[in-house]
C-alpha cells in the first residue's frame, strides 16, 4: 500500500475497498520501522492521526460525502502553523509554543480529508540547503543515510521518498521544495507566488516564500496543488483569480510544445554542475523533443546573478521576519537578565542557530542606512532584470528546462563553507526572485546511482503548461528513456 | 542602541543640558528676547476611529482588560500576515483631503526596531509613499500652515513597569498590554510653519476639529486618541535659516503643548546668547518640573531600516472612490467660521461656536432673520454644558426671538435656556410655567409712580444725589413684580424720573 499513489489511496478509502484507519496504520508502521535511521519528523502525530482516519471511515460507513484526500496520510514541514500542535521551524526559539491557529493550507487539507501524520523537519527557519541546519538534528537521505536530503524542506521530502506519506507540503524561497525533491527523487513543485496563501506559514523572506507539493508522481502533485491553492482573503499578496484545471492537461503530451534549455544553467558554464546531472537534464530535452516538443537553447542572461540578489533580498526580509523572535512574547526566554534588551539579547543569542544569525546580520548590513541602496536596492533591480529576461524567453517559448540542483545528494558536511551551500540554489533562485513556478521531476541517475532532478519552469500563473511538460518527463523517465 | 533602554533610564549627559539645572527651577520669563523668533513643526497622531484595527480583526476600543482585544494578527504571532483595513484608508483619505491633501498611491514600509510594546518588533506604516501629502491647514487667525504629509501606521501596546530597582540582582518586570497594539493612526506632520506656542495650541486645535468634523476620530488627548510631538528651534526674527531643532515628547494636553514649547524655544535662545549651540536630540516634557529633559541624541538614534513591506501590496485609490469621499465631506470647521461670520457674528465667537459644534444654533437663528450677536452670546456664554449639542434649533430660535421682543429678560431667557436643555422642553412653555410673561414698561412706570408716592423722603435724598437709595426702588419693584421685572429697564426708568425730578 505504501507504493500507492494518493489518488489510488483515497479512491480505495471512498469505496471502502480499504478503511482510513487501514491505511494510516500501515504509515505509521512504516514510520516506526525507519523514522529512527532517517529522521524526518520532529513530532509524529500518530494518536491525532488514527482519531482523524477512525472519522473518515465513520463518514464512508454513513455514506457522507468525503473529501478528494480522504484518508490519505500528509507529512507538513514543521514551519505550518497547526492549531494545538507544536510548531518549531526546527529552532530553539520557538521551544514551546503551540499555535493557536492553523495555517490557510492546513484548513484546505482537513476540508480535503487528508491526514496529518506529522510534522517534518527542516533547517531552521528554511535556510539552508541540506537540513543540516536543523536544531534538532539532520534528517537523513532515505536513498543513502550517509547523504543529505537536501533543504530546507528535507524532512518533507524524505518523508515522502522513505514511503512516510505518500504526500508532503515544504516551503521553497529559493529552491527549498525542488532541490530536496531532486536529492531524494520525489517529485516536489513551487507555485507561481500569490497562487498559495502564506498565511500560517511562518515566514523566512516575504517576497519569496511559496508552500507547494511534495509526492511520488506528477498527477499526486497537480491534484495536491489543486488542493491547497486559491484566493484567501489573510494573505494580502494571494491572487484573486480562479485557477485553470489542471488534471486534464496531464495526458496531453508536449506535440507542438516549445521548450527552451536554459544556456546558462544546462551549458556546463557554471562551475559546481556535474556533468552526469547536465547530461541527465540533455537527455530530458531529447525526450521532450522525441515526444514532440520543439526544444532549443536559449539564453537567460541575468539568472547567474540571481543567486547574488537572493543573497540580498532573502536575508534583509529575514532580518525584519525574525525580529519578533525576542523572548518577551512565547518561545524561548533567557531568564535572570537585567533588563529588556539584555533579555532579547540573550535570548536570541541562545535561541537561533549559526545560519541565521548569519543571513540575520547580512540582511541587517544590506538595509542599514548607507547600504540600503547599494545592497537592497541594487538587488531589486536585478530582480527586476530578470523578470524581464523571462518574459523575453517566454516570447519564444512555453516552457524552460534546467537541471534542479547542480549536484546528486552529497554526504553530510560536504558543503561546510556557507557559499558553497549557497551555490546549491543557483539554478531555483531565479524562479523565485521572478515569482514563477517551476517544479522537479527525477529524471534518471547520476553520481554512485543517486536520483537526479530536472526543473520545469514556466511564465507567472503557467502551472498547467508545466505540469503538462512534467508529466511528460515522467513517462519518459519510467519508460527507461533517462535511465 | 535601543528606545527603551533610554526610557528606563533617561540618559542625560550632555554638557549643554546642564542649561539652569543647577537652580532646579526654570526661570520665571520665558518670553523671548527682541529679535528672536521660533520656529516650529508638529507631528500629531490621530488613533482612527475604525471598528477594527489596521491590519487585524482584533477590536479597535479604549479601555478593556488588558489584552483582550488583540488577535493572532496584531499580536504578530508567527505566521500571521497583514491586511489594510479599507475603512482606515478611507477614514485617512477624508482627513488628507480636509487638510487640502493630494492623495496617492502609497505604500507600506516597515520600520525597524526593537522594543517590547511591538508585537513583531517592527512597526507598519509609511515611509517615501505616504497617503496624503502637500497640503495646508487656516487657523482662526487666517495664518496658513503647510502639511507636509499624514501617513496611515499601526499604534504599539502599552508597558507598565513594575518594581523597577535598577540593580542587576533585583531587577523589576514590565506588564505589557496589547489591546491598543495594531490601532490605525494616522500621523500628519506639518512643516515649520509655526512661531509660537499660541499657534501651536490653535492648530492643534484646528485639527481636532477637522479630524472629528470628518469622523476620522474621537480626538481625545486624554485617551491618547491625539498625541503630539513638537519640534522646536529658533532663529534671528525675519531670517529664513532652520537651524538645529530638538524633538519634544510627551506632551499630553494643548497647555503642555504650550509651555513645553515656550520653555525650550527660551532655551535655545539661552544657548545661543551663551555662545553656545543646542544638539539635535529627542527631549522629554516633564510636566512637573516645567522643564525639558535630554532623551536620546538623534546622532545615536535607530537606523529604522526602512523598507517596503513584502507581506502587503501599495494601496491605490481610484480618483473616483477619492471624488466620492470629497464630496461626501461635511462642512469644515473654517467653512463654517465663514459662514456664521457672513451671518452677521464677531470672529471669536464664531470660532468658539463652530469649536463647540453649536454653530447651527446659530445659523438657525440666521436663517430666521433673528438676532445673531444675542444668539453667539447665549453660545458663548450659556451653552457650557452637557447636552448643548442636542438642544433643538426650533426652540433655540425662538428664545431668541422672545429675548429680541422683549418677552424675557435676559436673566430670564439664560434660566429658561438652562431648562431647555436639561429637560428637552420648548421656552414658551417654559416661560408661562415660571410666569415670565411679558411686562411692558408702561405697567412698570405706574407701579413705580405709586412706590415714589409711598417714599417721598426717600425719593427725595435720592434726587438729591444719594445714589445707594436705587437700589432701594429697585427692590421694591422687583417685590411688587415678584422678580419679573427687567432691571435694565427699571434702571431706565429711574434715570428718567430723576433727570426731570432734578431741578
Amino acid at each position: 500500500m505504501s507504493g500507492h499513489s494518493a489518488r489510488a489511496l483515497a479512491a480505495s478509502v471512498a469505496s471502502g475497498a480499504v478503511s482510513a484507519a487501514e491505511v494510516v496504520e500501515e504509515y505509521l508502521g512504516r514510520i516506526d520501522e525507519r523514522e529512527h535511521e532517517v529522521h524526518a519528523f520532529n513530532l509524529v502525530t500518530a494518536d491525532a492521526a488514527r482519531a482523524a482516519a477512525e472519522q473518515i471511515d465513520r463518514r464512508v460507513a454513513a455514506g457522507e460525502t468525503i473529501g478528494p484526500l480522504a484518508g490519505v496520510p500528509i507529512a507538513l514541514k514543521d514551519n505550518l502553523c497547526t492549531r494545538g500542535v507544536a510548531t518549531t521551524c526546527s529552532s530553539k526559539i520557538l521551544e514551546g509554543w503551540i499555535p493557536p491557529y492553523d495555517a490557510t493550507v492546513v484548513e484546505r487539507l482537513a476540508a480535503a480529508g487528508a491526514i496529518m501524520v506529522g510534522k517534518t523537519n527542516l533547517d531552521e527557519f528554511a535556510m539552508g540547503s541540506s537540513t543540516e541546519n536543523s536544531a534538532f538534528g539532520p534528517t537523513r537521505n532515505p536513498l543513502d543515510l550517509d547523504r543529505v536530503p537536501g533543504g530546507s524542506s528535507g524532512g518533507s521530502a524524505a518523508a515522502v521518498a522513505a514511503g512516510f506519506a505518500p504526500l508532503s507540503l515544504g516551503s521553497d524561497t529559493g529552491g527549498s521544495i525542488r532541490q530536496p525533491a531532486a536529492l531524494c527523487g520525489v517529485v516536489g513543485m513551487k507555485p507561481s507566488y500569490g497562487t498559495v496563501s502564506r498565511y500560517g506559514l511562518i515566514a523566512f523572506a516575504s517576497s519569496l516564500d511559496q508552500i507547494g507539493p511534495f509526492s511520488r508522481d506528477v498527477a499526486d502533485s497537480a491534484l495536491l496543488f489543486e488542493t491547497i491553492a486559491g484566493h484567501d482573503g489573510r494573505d494580502s499578496t494571494s491572487i484573486p483569480a480562479p485557477l485553470e484545471p489542471i488534471t486534464p492537461r496531464l495526458d496531453r503530451g508536449v506535440d507542438g510544445l516549445r521548450v527552451g534549455v536554459v544556456s546558462e544553467l544546462a551549458g556546463g558554464t557554471l562551475e559546481g554542475f556535474q556533468p552526469e546531472v547536465l547530461a541527465q537534464t540533455r537527455r530530458a530535452a531529447e525526450a521532450l523533443a522525441a515526444a514532440g516538443a520543439v526544444v532549443a537553447d536559449v539564453s537567460v542572461p541575468s539568472t547567474i546573478y540571481g543567486l547574488s540578489a537572493y543573497y540580498v533580498i532573502a536575508p534583509a526580509e529575514a532580518s525584519s521576519n525574525l525580529a519578533r523572535y525576542d523572548g518577551v512574547r512565547y518561545g524561548h526566554r533567557e531568564p535572570g537578565r537585567a533588563n529588556t534588551a539584555a533579555m532579547m539579547t540573550a535570548s536570541r543569542t541562545r535561541g537561533f542557530g549559526a545560519e541565521v544569525k548569519r543571513r540575520i546580520m547580512l540582511g541587517t548590513y544590506g538595509l542599514s542606512a548607507g547600504y540600503h541602496d547599494a545592497f537592497y536596492g541594487k538587488a531589486q533591480r536585478v530582480r527586476t532584470l530578470i523578470i524581464r529576461d523571462f518574459e523575453r524567453a517566454y516570447r519564444d517559448f512555453d516552457v524552460l528546462l534546467s537541471p534542479t540542483s547542480p549536484c546528486v545528494a552529497f554526504p553530510f558536511g560536504a558543503k561546510a563553507d556557507p557559499l558553497t551551500m549557497y551555490l546549491n540554489d543557483v539554478a531555483t533562485i531565479p524562479s523565485n526572485l521572478a515569482g514563477h513556478p517551476a517544479i522537479s521531476v527525477p529524471f534518471g541517475t547520476g553520481e554512485d546511482g543517486m536520483p537526479v532532478g530536472v526543473q520545469v519552469m514556466a511564465p507567472m500563473l503557467g502551472e498547467p503548461v508545466m505540469y503538462q511538460v512534467a508529466a511528460e518527463l515522467e513517462r519518459a523517465s519510467t519508460d527507461g528513456t533517462g535511465a | 542602541m535601543n528606545d527603551w533602554q533610554h526610557n528606563d533610564t533617561p540618559v542625560s549627559s550632555t554638557m549643554l543640558d546642564a542649561w539652569r539645572v543647577d537652580s532646579g527651577v526654570p526661570p520665571e520669563d520665558l518670553d523671548l528676547p527682541d529679535g528672536w523668533e521660533m520656529v516650529i513643526g508638529l507631528e500629531v497622531h490621530v488613533e482612527l476611529a475604525t471598528r477594527t484595527k489596521m491590519f487585524s480583526p482584533a477590536r479597535n476600543h479604549f479601555g478593556g482588560e488588558p489584552n483582550t482585544m488583540v488577535h493572532p494578527v496584531c499580536l504578530g504571532l508567527p505566521g500571521t500576515l497583514p491586511v489594510v483595513n479599507g475603512r482606515a484608508v478611507e477614514l485617512s483619505i477624508r482627513v488628507g483631503l480636509a487638510l487640502n491633501c493630494t492623495v496617492q498611491r502609497c505604500v507600506f514600509a516597515r520600520k525597524n526596531y526593537f522594543y517590547p510594546d511591538m508585537p513583531k518588533d517592527y512597526q507598519i506604516s509609511q515611509y517615501d509613499r505616504p497617503l496624503n501629502i502637500n497640503g495646508w491647514i487656516e487657523l482662526p487667525s487666517g495664518h496658513r500652515i503647510g502639511i507636509e504629509r499624514a501617513h496611515m501606521e499601526e499604534d504599539t501596546g502599552k508597558s507598565t513597569h513594575v518594581g523597577e530597582s535598577g540593580r542587576i540582582h533585583d531587577a523589576g518586570y514590565s506588564l505589557v498590554d496589547y489591546n491598543r497594539a495594531g490601532v490605525p493612526l494616522l500621523e500628519i506632520v506639518s512643516h515649520p510653519d509655526i512661531r509660537g506656542p499660541e499657534e501651536a495650541k490653535a492648530y492643534v486645535a484646528e485639527l481636532q476639529a477637522i479630524v472629528v468634523a470628518v469622523g476620522a476620530s474621537d480626538g481625545k488627548f486624554e485617551e491618547g486618541s491625539m498625541r503630539v510631538d513638537a519640534n522646536v528651534s529658533v532663529r534671528p526674527a525675519g531670517s529664513d535659516e532652520l537651524r538645529t531643532r530638538c524633538e519634544i515628547k510627551n506632551v499630553n494636553s494643548l497647555r503642555s503643548l504650550g509651555r513645553a514649547i515656550q520653555y525650550e524655544a527660551r532655551r535655545h535662545v539661552d544657548l545661543y546668547r551663551a555662545g553656545d549651540r543646542p544638539v539635535q536630540e529627542t527631549r522629554h516634557w516633564d510636566e512637573e518640573g516645567g522643564r525639558t529633559r535630554a532623551g536620546r541624541s538623534k546622532e545615536q538614534a535607530e537606523d529604522y531600516r526602512y523598507f517596503a513591506d513584502p507581506d502587503l501590496v501599495p494601496v491605490d485609490p481610484s480618483p473616483t472612490w477619492v471624488e466620492e469621499i470629497r464630496a461626501a465631506l461635511p462642512p469644515l470647521p473654517r467653512a463654517r467660521r465663514q459662514a456664521l461670520i457672513d451671518a452677521g457674528g464677531d470672529p471669536a465667537s464664531c470660532a468658539i461656536a463652530v469649536e463647540r459644534d453649536l454653530d447651527g444654533l446659530a445659523l438657525a437663528v440666521s436663517a430666521a432673520g433673528g438676532d445673531v450677536p444675542r444668539s453667539l452670546v447665549h453660545i458663548v456664554n450659556n451653552l457650557v454644558v452637557d447636552g448643548a449639542a442636542d438642544l433643538d434649533p426650533t426652540g433655540f430660535v425662538e428664545l431668541v426671538r422672545m429675548e429680541a421682543g422683549g418677552e424675557l429678560t435676559s436673566t430670564q431667557a439664560k434660566q429658561i435656556l438652562g431648562e431647555m436643555v436639561s429637560s428637552g422642553r420648548g421656552p414658551a412653555e417654559l416661560a408661562v410655567e415660571h410666569g415670565f410673561e411679558a411686562m411692558d414698561s408702561g405697567d412698570l412706570e405706574s407701579m413705580l409712580d405709586a412706590i415714589i408716592a409711598d417714599h417721598p423722603d426717600e425719593w427725595q435724598r435720592f434726587v438729591d444725589g444719594e445714589a445707594k437709595l436705587q437700589g432701594v426702588f429697585t427692590g421694591q419693584i422687583m417685590k411688587a413684580t415678584q422678580g419679573k421685572a427687567d432691571g435694565k429697564v427699571v434702571a431706565q426708568l429711574l434715570a428718567q424720573k430723576k433727570a426731570i425730578a432734578t431741578p
